[in-house]
């Protein structure tokens, strides 16, 4: 606060009056979303009428079918779960190799290609799904009439859905882990070399328990990112959906109260992550 | 050569390996098949020539240039309405409130960002409906003798799009506000200005670049979003994005989408080339920054 300035009473006012009316905004849709998974209506909208775990726990026999007894919600969020883990996989491992590239490394091209890598995060989700979508499917075609290869991975399905996602993702990734790896001291690499270290063992004792909190960070962000995709993942899905795309539909279909139960369960899921993050590391990862 | 420089060189090829497949496998050829699609007809079964015909199309149907245009207006009316609530919170955050109190607001403001956008559309349905809550509320005030319908409007998909943007304005204009220090305000206010000069002459100017980069975000965002629009907009959405979605997956007509892309591609970036312009900003530097 700056002291020295005038603050009125009506401003101090307006102030807390503005912070709280921005408050209700923020979060008055979450917690309408969790307080009507556990409405006893078939329907997630007001009068209440008594509390009920029917939308979690019910089962064909209560005539409700709760989230742990739908199948079909639960396989899309495994669906979920193993693509956002390969994306993970995928995003950080190419992320630290590109900040390595982009700190360590002097090479002709270097330039162009740091604007390159930044440039996945100006192209709308949607096209980087079409454009993937079509580039795909005419690698698919090519293989099939050259090579006489049918090329399943290559067809829209959760291979794809990979892909898509970490095209993006990675920028991000490697932001994220190149941001630290610019503020490490590179004598402390230089004096565990002069003591007789290995490259690999400076890199394993050093280097990387330094990046650390910048690899987990980033692992974070890659999978949240990656489990809450839906532009590029709704151009690029097969038969599988992921989560996102499974509630979108139910939702187009009319609400059923079991969403608000699986949106429940992904905002304590979120919320867990989230608290995990800023206790292991610095709150401010981005 | 010694060894230790051919090692030096292996090692930069193994970095640069996976950086090039990742920005050209996934990023510049499929753009290039995508212009490739987006300028070619098909006159026979497999059979392919160069035309302009799906930029034709986009022109003369005006149902497409219409939606196009709707869609940049609206997306620019939400960017504008981000900047106008995010404002003052992020000031709150930066210049009112003190050590813990500011640093918890920024968190609080973060959380939405957690949570997934269908969750949240999800939340504004159940709020807006008919039968939802909000206008449950206003019957009870007995403001309305019968429960309004909230959604399907143009402000419906405005409030959806600022909600879900929030957090990417107010993240670059705190990180910009931050660094600008108090003495200059208050000397300001002891030479006199008012609240507003000193918001237009001292604050705007030093905060521009942060506001610059959330803008071009936000933008970029509400522009290519498919999930709010067509949830909170239903059929009256006609969003861009939708165009694409129908031309590629309903109908298969992959030209004409393609062109489509096209379009919706050329458009976001020349409005943020147009920020950066304005701004006498890097690119880079601005995408570091949010």
């Amino acid at each position: 606060m700056i002291a020295s300035l005038p603050r009125p009473a009506w401003l101090r006012t307006a102030t807390v009056l503005y912070v709280t009316a921005f408050l209700i905004f923020l979060f008055v849709p979450l917690v309408v979303v969790g307080v009507f998974a556990f409405n006893d209506a078939n329907y997630p909208a007001p009068p209440w009428r008594g509390f009920t775990l029917d939308w979690f726990i019910g089962s064909r026999a209560t005539g409700r079918t709760g989230l742990f007894h739908d199948p079909d919600l639960l396989g899309s969020i495994w669906t979920s779960v193993t693509v956002a883990a390969w994306v993970t996989l995928l995003s950080v491992t190419v992320g630290t190799a590109n900040s390595f590239l982009m700190e360590r490394y002097k090479f002709p091209g270097k330039q162009v290609l740091s604007v390159l890598m930044l440039t996945p995060l100006v192209i709308p989700g949607v096209i980087l799904g079409i454009s993937i979508l079509s580039f795909s499917s005419r690698v698919a075609e090519l293989a099939d009439d050259v090579l006489g290869l049918d090329l399943e991975f290559l067809r829209p399905g959760l291979p794809l859905v990979v892909l898509g996602q970490f095209s993006y993702i990675a920028t991000i990734a490697t932001l994220m882990i190149s941001a630290r790896l610019k503020r490490f001291d590179i004598t402390l690499e230089e004096a565990a070399l002069n003591l007789g270290a290995s490259h690999f063992a400076v890199l394993r004792t050093i280097t990387l328990p330094y990046l650390r909190p910048a690899l987990i960070g980033s692992a974070a962000i890659s999978f949240l990112m990656s489990f809450e995709n839906f532009n590029t993942t709704l151009m690029l899905v097969g038969s599988d959906s992921p989560l996102t795309v499974m509630m979108y539909g139910r939702m187009r279909e009319g609400a059923s109260p079991v969403l608000n139960a699986v949106s429940l369960f992904l905002m304590l899921a979120s919320a867990g992550l989230a608290l995990t993050l800023m206790r292991g590391s610095s709150p401010r990862a981005k | 050569m010694s060894e230790k420089a051919w090692q030096r060189r292996l090692i930069l090829a193994l970095l640069l390996a996976p950086a090039l497949l990742w920005l050209f496998a996934l990023i510049l050829l499929p753009h290039v098949q995508l212009a490739v699609l987006a300028l070619r007809e098909r006159v026979a079964p497999h059979v392919f020539q160069p035309s302009v015909d799906q930029f034709k199309t986009f022109f003369a149907e005006p149902l497409y240039w219409q939606v196009f245009v709707r869609t940049a207006l609206m997306s620019i009316a939400a960017t504008a309405l981000t900047l106008v609530v995010a404002f003052p919170i992020a000031w709150v955050i930066t210049k009112v409130a003190r050590g813990r109190a500011s640093a918890l607001l920024f968190m609080v403001c973060l959380i939405p960002f957690w949570v997934s956008e269908t969750v949240r559309a999800l939340g504004w349905l159940i709020l807006l409906r008919e039968s939802g809550v909000l206008p449950a509320i206003l019957v009870k005030l007995g403001l309305t003798d019968v429960p309004p319908e909230l959604l399907y409007h143009d402000a419906t998909i405005l409030v959806g799009l600022v909600y879900t943007s929030l957090l990417f304005m107010v993240t670059p204009l705190v990180s910009s506000l931050e660094s600008l220090d108090n003495s200059l305000i208050e000397a300001a206010y002891d030479l006199g200005a008012g609240g507003f000069a000193t918001l237009r002459k001292i604050v705007i100017p030093h905060a521009a670049p942060g506001i610059t980069a959330g803008c071009i975000v936000v933008f970029m965002l509400s522009l290519g979003n498919y999930l709010t629009p067509n949830l909170l907009g239903g059929k009256n959405s006609q969003w861009f994005t939708e165009l694409i979605y129908t031309q590629f997956i309903v109908r298969f007509n992959w030209e004409q989408g393609a062109a489509f892309g096209f379009l919706l591609l050329g458009l976001s970036t020349a409005i943020v080339a147009l920020g950066l312009r304005l701004s006498g900003q890097r690119f880079v530097d601005v995408m570091r920054r949010s």
